[in-house]
């Protein structure tokens, strides 16, 4: 599909330019005292042609949509940048405020994750769009939409792609996405005594609700794996439900 | 200069990091750290008394100028603030074992280090440089670590892995 024959309604501006404060229909558009109740009428092809153009009217004062928005910022700037800090002092707060709330680590951990499902579930709809405008195609093998997480997805939140995706060899429903350095957790040290908690979760929640809003159920945890050179390395486990696994083998 | 230990004290006077970078020193036990902080801080309190009057003296600021900073202080905090916490009291110990430089910070946070004698001057500059690097540490690696609660020991595994390697 050429951009040509793609119609957005609030760049139909034509409209206005005809149209002056001045303009009335001989019949009335709205109530004429000097013709009476006729005047509310639509009985011919002038007025409800102009009641059209009212309407593009209407559109055309509201603000930009968002998909434009997204092309206005993409031809000036690839990736709009906000600072470390403050978004870490952000996460921080809404960690506290979460474990003041839960009633243990995994209680935690779930809630973490469940603000990140809500944030996934929007965020998806908008990188899709920035990413895959020009192609309009839609992920449907497990391998296809894993490495637009894995690639895209994850440039546009964290600025860089995730290290690593591989398959589980012990489980066919399980892959894994490897984030060496998780910029949220850069700072964060996890307490002996809280057990395996990652912050992460936050994260692992936003998979999951990117993946489960595009028809690819499953489950996403994040376990912390430290290597060497690594010390916060992140593993992102996501286990899909034996649907989405049934599904694939159908399409194969 | 060599740097043997590294203190941090809260604003009340509490010892809330201590890490033996090299030996050198003797080792304390955890209570005479504690009684070592807070006889700093006390220290640091009563220098601040003493000198505040040599300060204001060697202030170009007039008078008037001087009355009205104090008084919307007093306005806005409920108390006289000192203007420049680090122009006063105790900045550093100098003998011919050790010396111990102290920075504070806006907070009332203080850094101490204990560094190996030097009669070199520059040792001041060098402290300063050290003070200010961990203070960037603190602020981020603390600061910004969710499960810290203020005042209280530090216990972050990557505040303690950074300051390490600060003075590797």
């Amino acid at each position: 599909m050429s951009d040509d024959s793609i119609i957005i309604p609030s760049t139909t501006t034509n409209s206005l330019s005809k149209l002056t404060i001045n303009d009335y229909s001989k019949t009335g558009f709205g109530y004429n005292p000097s013709i009476g109740t006729q005047s509310n009428s639509i009985n011919n092809i002038e007025t409800s042609n102009l009641l059209i153009s009212k309407k593009q009217i209407i559109l055309s004062t509201s603000t930009i949509p968002i998909y434009e928005k997204l092309h206005l910022i993409s031809k000036k700037s690839p990736i709009e940048e906000i600072t470390l800090s403050s978004l870490l002092y952000l996460f921080s707060e809404i960690i506290q405020w979460q474990f003041k709330n839960s009633k243990n680590i995994n209680d935690l951990e779930a809630r973490l994750n469940g603000l990140g499902y809500k944030l996934g579930i929007k965020l998806i709809e908008m990188i899709k769009l920035k990413d895959g405008y020009k192609l309009l195609k839609r992920d449907t093998k497990i391998l296809e939409i894993l490495q637009f997480i894995h690639g895209p997805f994850w440039k546009f939140i964290f600025g860089k792609q995730a290290d690593e995706l591989e398959m589980s060899q012990n489980n066919n429903d399980e892959y894994m996405i490897i984030d060496n350095l998780p910029i949220l957790n850069k700072y964060i040290s996890i307490p002996k005594d809280y057990g395996d908690l990652n912050c992460c979760a936050f994260v692992a929640g936003i998979i999951e609700g990117s993946l489960d809003v595009s028809g690819f159920n499953c489950n996403v945890t994040a376990h912390t794996s430290t290597t060497d050179q690594h010390p916060l390395r992140t593993v992102y486990l996501i286990k899909f439900h034996s649907n989405v696994l049934y599904r694939e083998n159908i399409r194969n | 200069m060599k740097v043997y230990s590294i203190l941090i004290l809260n604003k009340a006077g509490g010892l809330i990091y201590q890490n033996e970078i090299s030996s050198g020193l003797n080792k304390l036990s955890a209570n005479d750290y504690l009684v070592l902080a807070g006889t700093l801080h006390g220290v640091h309190a009563i220098g601040s008394k003493l000198s505040q009057s040599i300060s204001t003296t060697n202030n170009l600021k007039n008078t008037e100028e001087l009355n009205s900073i104090q008084n919307s202080n007093i306005l806005s905090f409920g108390k006289a603030l000192n203007p420049n916490n680090n122009k006063s009291g105790l900045q550093s110990i100098e003998t011919d074992f050790f010396n111990l430089y102290n920075f504070q910070t806006v907070s009332g946070l203080k850094f101490i280090i204990i560094t190996s004698p030097n009669d070199n001057f520059e040792n001041f500059e060098t402290s300063n440089e050290i003070f200010r690097k961990l203070y960037i540490l603190y602020s981020d690696y603390v600061m910004k670590d969710p499960f810290y609660s203020l005042d209280m020991p530090i216990k972050s595994i990557l505040f303690d892995k950074n300051v390490k390697e600060l003075f590797r």
